[in-house]
């Protein structure tokens, strides 16, 4: 895959984002948000690009973004399926579903599954998004079925 | 002919089993059949387990078929459910189906029932009353009337409204801003996003009395990023809502970056401003010193949406519903291995049997119940046999036990309560913001505490350590995440003394 967060815009890009953004350093995790959906992670020099634009400290960025767990430092996997491993869906097996997932992806490069917690669908639990799309009352086949689907497209 | 009205909705959840796959269905075969049709793509009516919940207009009222899947779309039109036709997944009137008639809808009146994003439909269904009565009204009056009413907050901590709102109408002139907390990261709960989703004219109106009433003129929605659904929608709707020049008040969206703590209301105004979600001491407090320094009423998504009500209905209309000290309506939400699982708007003191056993209808895998834990992931876990206690404030604490948001998961006999107390000081360490040491120190001890009673090491005097640490944290942390962590490990060794290895 070709590291397209480092692509040499990136310093540009981001001071067009923030530019967007009024460069208010109170929008920074806005921001964040934005480049990293075109990025898909924010590399050193979307830090330095933000810092620039919202004349804040590289250090203030750095400690923002490995506060939140949404943003990434090394590009995401191809596929992202977020597993709810909260209360309502442990009530239905998605700690046993997590397992599953684990010992099926062991070798895939292509699909990473992350722990998030509540998706706010827990009557129709275990949930997942799957890059983005929500699913609902997982059992081990039906998240064969979607590794197999994600596995095609990769 | 006027076109046939046909609701297909397009809640998250309705869509997590369907909906948009049902909804073109619905298209194509009409459109094969030349048959007229409307499709509109309301919210939903809570009642989850029937998503997707088909309804179809007619002169006696909406009719319900669910759960209808792609594949099922045919076979209703053969029945010719589009004229009220008897089918399978029939259930007769959507206001008829128990789950939803013993309900008391006031803030969710609306939901599933309009086209979210249709400004005229919003103010066919009530909507737009409270603000132009609010607007009619001296600040001071529009406070008065919530005091009346006794609406607490909604987010789980209950704190009065009203009070909240005149200590911020009361300081010194400036900017002020009103902050709507919709980051709902409570396990079993999704009433907030149910709203946004199907009724979002509702937090900006209730956001826009707030103001009026605080003297803001800005309002942030902080909507957590777990919720992609409700956030495009709020986006769409404070665009037409600004559009339509209803007020001077303006509404900005934040997305939150996955971190729980941010649902705590000064965690949220440190990320609003773009910084770590770290807590904030209090005092000050928010309606004091909260956005930037300035006077600011956060408040919960729901307490936003029955401040709408109030104010369109009256105080002693809301104040009406309810018990004790807790006023108006909650909305329960059930899940977890429940049979019915949905959202259930009730006057407080219903009790937690009549909304596990009579609404939720028990476990959906038919395993004997064991447990429920109400409140989120820092509520506590009560058992089976007490669930005769009454839905309220005050009855829930003098248990031990705590409302918070309203989440209610059930838990069948499979369930080993020393791990769920392992989850809530791992849960707590994973998200602990950091700034206090007995949360961010005492949930990772408390974990490994917890590794070692489940091996079965030294468990009398582990479990003594247990106790001795969770005094800590109740005692002196800064905030609930810290404070309230506790209450569900300490609940489950009250309750479930055995899968802790004691007698």
């Amino acid at each position: 895959m070709s590291d397209i967060a480092a692509l040499p815009d990136l310093l540009e890009r981001c001071r067009e984002i923030c530019a967007q953004h009024g460069n208010r350093p109170d929008a920074l995790i806005e921001i964040l948000h934005a480049v990293q959906a075109e990025r898909g992670y924010l590399a050193d020099d979307a830090l330095k690009g933000i810092a620039q634009a919202l004349n804040i400290s590289r250090a203030e960025i750095y400690g923002v973004v490995t506060f939140y767990h949404d943003f990434r430092r090394e590009p995401p996997p191809r596929h992202v399926v977020k597993l709810c491993r909260a209360e309502a869906c442990q009530a239905v097996g998605s700690d046993e579903l997590a397992r599953h997932a684990e010992a099926r992806l062991a070798d895939s490069a292509s699909i990473g599954v992350e722990a998030v917690y509540c998706l706010g669908n827990c009557a129709l639990g275990p949930a997942a998004l799957v890059d983005g799309k929500l699913k609902a009352r997982l059992t081990a086949a039906s998240l064969d079925v979607i590794f197999a689907d994600l596995e095609r497209q990769a | 002919m006027s076109a046939i009205r046909i609701f297909v909705p397009i809640d998250a959840a309705a869509q997590s089993v369907g909906a948009n796959e049902v909804a073109a269905a619905i298209a194509m075969e009409a459109s094969k059949r030349g048959i007229d049709i409307e499709l509109v793509r309301n919210g939903s009516r809570g009642m989850l387990w029937l998503e997707p919940l088909v309804e179809v207009e007619t002169d006696a009222g909406r009719l319900a078929y669910g759960p209808v899947s792609a594949e099922d779309v045919p076979s209703l039109f053969d029945a010719s459910f589009h004229s009220g036709g008897e089918h399978r997944l029939g259930h007769g009137l959507t206001e008829s189906i128990p789950y939803f008639a013993k309900q008391e809808r006031l803030s969710f009146a609306r939901c599933g029932v309009i086209d979210p994003l249709n400004l005229a439909d919003y103010e066919a269904h009530g909507g737009l009353a409270g603000l132009r009565r609010a607007l009619t009204m001296v600040p001071r009056d529009v406070v008065a009337e919530i005091s009346e009413s006794g609406l607490r907050g909604r987010g789980g901590a209950g704190f009065p409204t009203g009070i909240k709102w005149k200590t911020a109408l009361e300081q010194p002139a400036g900017q002020r801003y009103v902050c709507a907390n919709a980051d709902e990261g409570d396990s079993g709960t999704f009433a907030d996003r149910m709203l946004m989703e199907g009724d979002p004219f509702a937090l900006i109106e209730g956001m826009a009395i707030a103001g009026h009433a605080i003297g803001a003129d800005i309002g942030y929605i902080y909507i957590r990023s777990e919720y992609p659904h409700a956030i495009a929608t709020m986006r769409h709707a404070t665009e037409i809502w600004h559009a339509a020049g209803l007020s001077d008040f303006r509404v900005e969206i934040r997305v939150g970056g996955g971190a729980y703590i941010c649902g705590e209301e000064s965690s949220m105004l440190e990320s609003i401003e773009g910084k770590r979600g770290q807590v904030r001491a209090k005092p000050p407090i928010p309606a004091i010193s909260g956005l930037f320094g300035k006077p600011t009423a956060v408040n919960n998504v729901l307490t936003l949406a029955a401040v709408c009500d109030i104010l369109a209905k009256g105080a002693a209309y809301y104040r009406d519903f309810g018990m004790g000290r807790s006023r108006g309506t909650q909305a329960f939400q059930l899940a977890g291995d429940v049979a019915r699982g949905g959202l259930v708007e009730k006057a407080f003191g219903v009790t937690l049997r009549e909304l596990v056993e009579d609404f939720g209808g028990g476990t959906r895998s038919g395993k004997p119940l064991r447990a429920v834990q109400a409140g989120g992931p820092l509520g506590a876990y009560i058992p089976a046999t007490a669930l005769d206690v009454e839905m309220d404030y005050e009855a829930l604490a003098a248990t031990g036990a705590m409302l918070g948001h309203g989440g209610i998961v059930l838990f069948n006999d499979s369930v080993d309560m020393a791990k769920q107390a392992r989850f809530a000081f791992e849960f707590c360490a994973i998200e602990s913001c950091g700034k206090c040491t007995p949360c961010r120190i005492g949930a990772v001890r408390g974990k490994e505490v917890m590794d070692k009673v489940i091996a079965g090491e030294d468990r009398t005097s582990n479990l003594a350590l247990v106790e001795d640490l969770c005094e800590i944290m109740t005692d002196g942390s800064l905030c609930a995440m810290g404070g309230l962590t506790p209450m569900p490990v300490l609940s489950a060794l009250r309750h479930f003394p055995e899968d802790f290895g004691r007698e």
